[in-house]
């Protein structure tokens, strides 16, 4: 993965950039130790490292804004960093940049239950915003599988997921408002506890924006009761067609379950030598959970239960009570930590029309024989957003370079079919030079007029998203 | 054509929902008309910006589906003829009383094709539901009355129509005691997806609705756990059957009628009350839990003057008074939607009365 070349002035400066921060921060929340620094290498895209210039870690907005005022002044890049769990590269560092990590800026700032609404510092952790509230019987709805990691900076800079979105929308369908520091170290507030804040939905555009646009510092967040209960069926079948047209089937009779999963084969048995949750050995399982109350949910399941049957399920089995829930989520909840297991891997998250399935599933099985290298598919059936694990030996000289252009392959299939290129990872640096593959030149610019306006200079994380052909005029001006 | 043009083009759909000041030529959509792909299995569908919604509603009723944000028609408000179209929803962002539960317009479209001031075909999103590729213009595009571009083409999310529809009265509550019981009601598992108060329903008296959705059984479950929830507040009665009487909610029949200028506020639901009684209004209705209030006030008069400085923003949908029609900005947003729109639109030729 090419990136930028360092900027030798601003290397040779480091001296001065450090000391003008710590004009401004405490000296703890400065690290310029080139051995300390090597803790902000790279994210949760391991593949790619660099030590930043030196990293920071503002405990507050005023301070945030201090920062960006100094890189700014000094033409210095900033590369923002949640809690680095980016699988796309969203953090990784280049040799000039500054660092800017959230992870002091942690607090809950107000929780509101009449009013539905959390507000955050954007250091907290996903899963802690709802260990905020739930107490209350509340939670905050998007769940990426890295909750207990991540930062809500982080999942509002990729605009993140999870695996109830079919229900409960994403990030963007779930923030409010936020404070942000932009890079000249001005302070914007948008939205806050009112719906649809005024004026354009910049809310909108700086959701899923990557960190290029601003520094998110703090977060109004809406908040849901919990439902009363939630329970999940399983089902096998012997081909992946049978189960894409069992999910439609579900979304046609007008049940909108929480939660819709799929795993292949590969997945499957992975799963089970890993973490045995007793699941049947099939082409395609699928895990469909819904909420109410127990009546509720025995008459959904019920419904659900009868489409599975009609299309002769290999098993079908219904959790009876919470370990057994417990047990049906345990094969799926462990399917990357299985494959990990067996190789490395690399996570994808195409998306495709939910219709597409079969055929894109064949695909990847054909590719999988030309590439040769083993794939495993866990997917968010309900909203076509798909995770094929390509296994790789990192210790293999060229096989990463071959499970890359494997996984280019299957993104470009994504595009081709009416999909893209990622559901809720970002693109980052992993996915950048296939943005040309989604989108023309004149898609692309209008992407990077937005910048324009919010990053004249193009400082912050600006060798991300954007091809680095696309961006270079802007990024060298 | 919007590259050759010269002068300021005014952007028109069904020409339903005039809001703001217009100047220039007029540019209709009519003729971007046409449903070009509907998967009911993904939920998904994508037409001309110039189809008329009734006609994409009707569509998605023959499968079972429809608009979960259940867009506004502002034809009675506002006393316009004409049909309301794809894009001028998805450029005003409209919603209507489920925007509370499911989200509003911006929410729902998955993906836009729009041309730029210069000339320029620009497509953002797609039509997949989770989506993360690059910067989501779709959101941006949603809600900027055409100040960016005009649109061509939208796709939208949809979702399964219930089966049945239960609404819950409650009668004589002061505005103060209906939001904390319709708060009281959003805040529960039970899911209410539409929650009004009347401060003066037909019969002159308050009344408070909350809606619950669904399978019949699991609306009578809710609408009796909601009843005994609320049973604080008074009496509350439930009619099952299908939702008809929440299209006046949706649409602000009450006012239809009743001269005035009309204001739509959104607000922190809690704030409310207090707001409504500085307001000095002919007359009020609540959505949104709160968080939205529909204002009839004298003609001509500067609410926002009224209000002082709170958390949301003011808009003026109908009427005479000679402020702006949007909220004004804080400056360092006004700077940033400026250099926006200096950028889509460099020449300052679209809708350029709006949103200013």
């Amino acid at each position: 993965m090419e990136m930028p070349v360092p900027s030798a002035s601003v290397i040779s400066r480091k001296a001065q950039i450090v000391a003008r921060f710590l004009q401004v921060l405490p000296r703890d929340s400065v690290i310029s130790d080139e051995m300390e620094t090597r803790a902000y290498e790279c994210d949760a895209l391991t593949a790619y490292k660099c030590p930043p210039l030196c990293a920071v870690l503002p405990s507050n907005t005023q301070e945030v804004s201090a920062v960006l005022r100094i890189c700014h002044e000094m033409g210095v890049p900033v590369v923002p960093r949640g809690s680095g769990t980016s699988l796309a590269g969203g953090a990784l560092p280049t040799a000039d940049c500054v660092i800017l990590g959230v992870a002091k800026m942690n607090g809950v700032i107000e929780t509101n239950y009449d009013d539905r609404y959390i507000k955050v510092q954007t250091g907290r952790t996903n899963l802690s915003v709802t260990g905020a509230v739930e107490t209350n019987g509340f939670f905050y709805a998007p769940d990426p599988s890295s909750q207990l990691a991540c930062a809500i900076a982080g999942n509002i800079a990729m605009n993140s997921g999870g695996a109830h979105c079919l229900k409960y929308g994403v990030t963007t369908n779930n923030l409010m408002g936020v404070t942000m520091v932009l890079m000249d170290g001005s302070i914007v507030e948008i939205g806050g506890a009112h719906l649809d804040a005024g004026g354009l939905d910049l809310l909108g555009v700086i959701c899923g924006s990557e960190g290029q646009l601003g520094v998110v510092t703090e977060a109004t967040l809406r908040i849901l009761h919990k439902p009363e209960g939630a329970r999940p069926v399983l089902m096998g079948y012997d081909s992946s067609e049978v189960a894409g047209q069992v999910v439609t089937d579900i979304i046609k009779a007008g049940i909108l379950p929480v939660a819709i999963e799929f795993m292949d084969r590969p997945c499957i048995e992975a799963t089970e030598a890993f973490a045995k949750a007793g699941y049947p050995m099939c082409e395609a399982l699928l895990i469909v959970e819904v909420e109410g109350s127990d009546a509720e949910i025995d008459a959904q399941l019920k419904l659900i239960k009868q489409i599975a049957a009609a299309h002769n399920p290999v098993e079908l089995r219904e959790a009876k009570d919470a370990e057994e829930a417990g047990r049906i989520w345990l094969g799926r909840k462990s399917a990357f930590g299985a494959m990990g297991q067996i190789n490395d891997y690399m996570c994808l998250d195409g998306t495709i029309p939910v219709s597409s399935l079969p055929f894109v599933l064949k695909r990847i099985g054909e590719m999988s024989k030309e590439f040769g290298l083993d794939v495993g598919n866990v997917f968010h059936a309900g909203d076509g957003n798909m995770h094929p694990l390509i296994l790789f030996d990192a210790n293999k000289p060229g096989d990463l370079e071959l499970c890359e252009a494997f996984g280019a392959e299957i993104l470009k299939l994504c595009v081709e079919v009416g999909g893209c290129l990622t559901g809720e990872h970002g693109v980052g640096i992993e996915k950048r030079d296939l943005m040309n593959v989604q989108f023309d030149p004149a898609d692309l610019e209008a992407q990077m007029a937005i910048k324009d306006v919010f990053d004249p200079a193009w400082l912050l994380n600006a060798a991300k998203v954007f091809p680095l052909a696309s961006s270079e005029t802007r990024r060298a001006a | 054509m919007i590259a050759g043009t010269q002068g300021p083009l005014q952007i028109k759909g069904g020409g339903t929902r005039f809001v703001g000041q217009f100047e220039g030529d007029r540019l209709s959509t009519a003729g971007l008309s046409g449903i070009s792909l509907y998967e009911p299995g993904a939920l998904t569908i994508v037409a001309g910006a110039g189809t008329p919604i009734a006609e994409i509603e009707k569509t998605l009723a023959a499968e079972n589906q429809r608009l979960a944000f259940e867009p506004m028609d502002h034809r009675v408000l506002l006393g316009t003829k004409g049909t309301p179209t794809l894009g001028g929803m998805a450029a005003a962002n409209v919603s209507g009383p489920r925007r509370i539960s499911v989200g509003a317009c911006r929410d729902f479209m998955l993906g836009v094709r729009f041309v730029d001031g210069a000339g320029t075909i620009i497509k953002n999103g797609g039509r997949v539901m989770k989506n993360v590729t690059g910067y989501d213009l779709v959101k941006l595009l949603a809600g900027s009355y055409g100040t960016l571009g005009v649109l061509t083409e939208v796709s939208l999310k949809v979702l399964p129509d219930v089966e049945c529809t239960g609404t819950l009265h409650l009668h004589g509550l002061t505005d103060q005691q209906a939001v904390a019981a319709l708060s009281s009601a959003l805040g529960s598992p039970f899911e209410a997806t539409a929650a009004a108060h009347f401060p003066k329903g037909p019969s002159g008296d308050p009344v408070t609705l909350l809606r619950i959705e669904g399978f019949e059984t699991s609306v009578r479950y809710r609408a009796g756990k909601l009843q005994e929830l609320l049973k604080s507040y008074g009496t509350v009665d439930v009619t099952i059957g299908d939702g008809a009487e929440w299209q006046a909610v949706r649409d602000v029949t009450a006012f239809a009628d009743l001269g005035g200028d009309v204001w739509r506020v959104s607000v922190k639901p809690s704030a409310a009350p207090e707001l409504v009684a500085r307001m000095d209004a002919k007359a009020v209705q609540y959505d949104w839990g709160g968080g939205l209030i529909w204002a009839l006030v004298e003609e001509g008069r500067d609410l926002r003057a009224a209000l002082g400085a709170y958390d949301g923003h003011a808009t003026l949908i109908r009427g005479m008074a000679e402020v702006p029609t949007f909220q004004p900005q804080a400056p360092a947003l006004a700077a940033i939607t400026a250099g926006l729109r200096a950028k889509f639109d460099p020449r300052g030729i679209l809708n350029t009365g709006m949103m200013t």
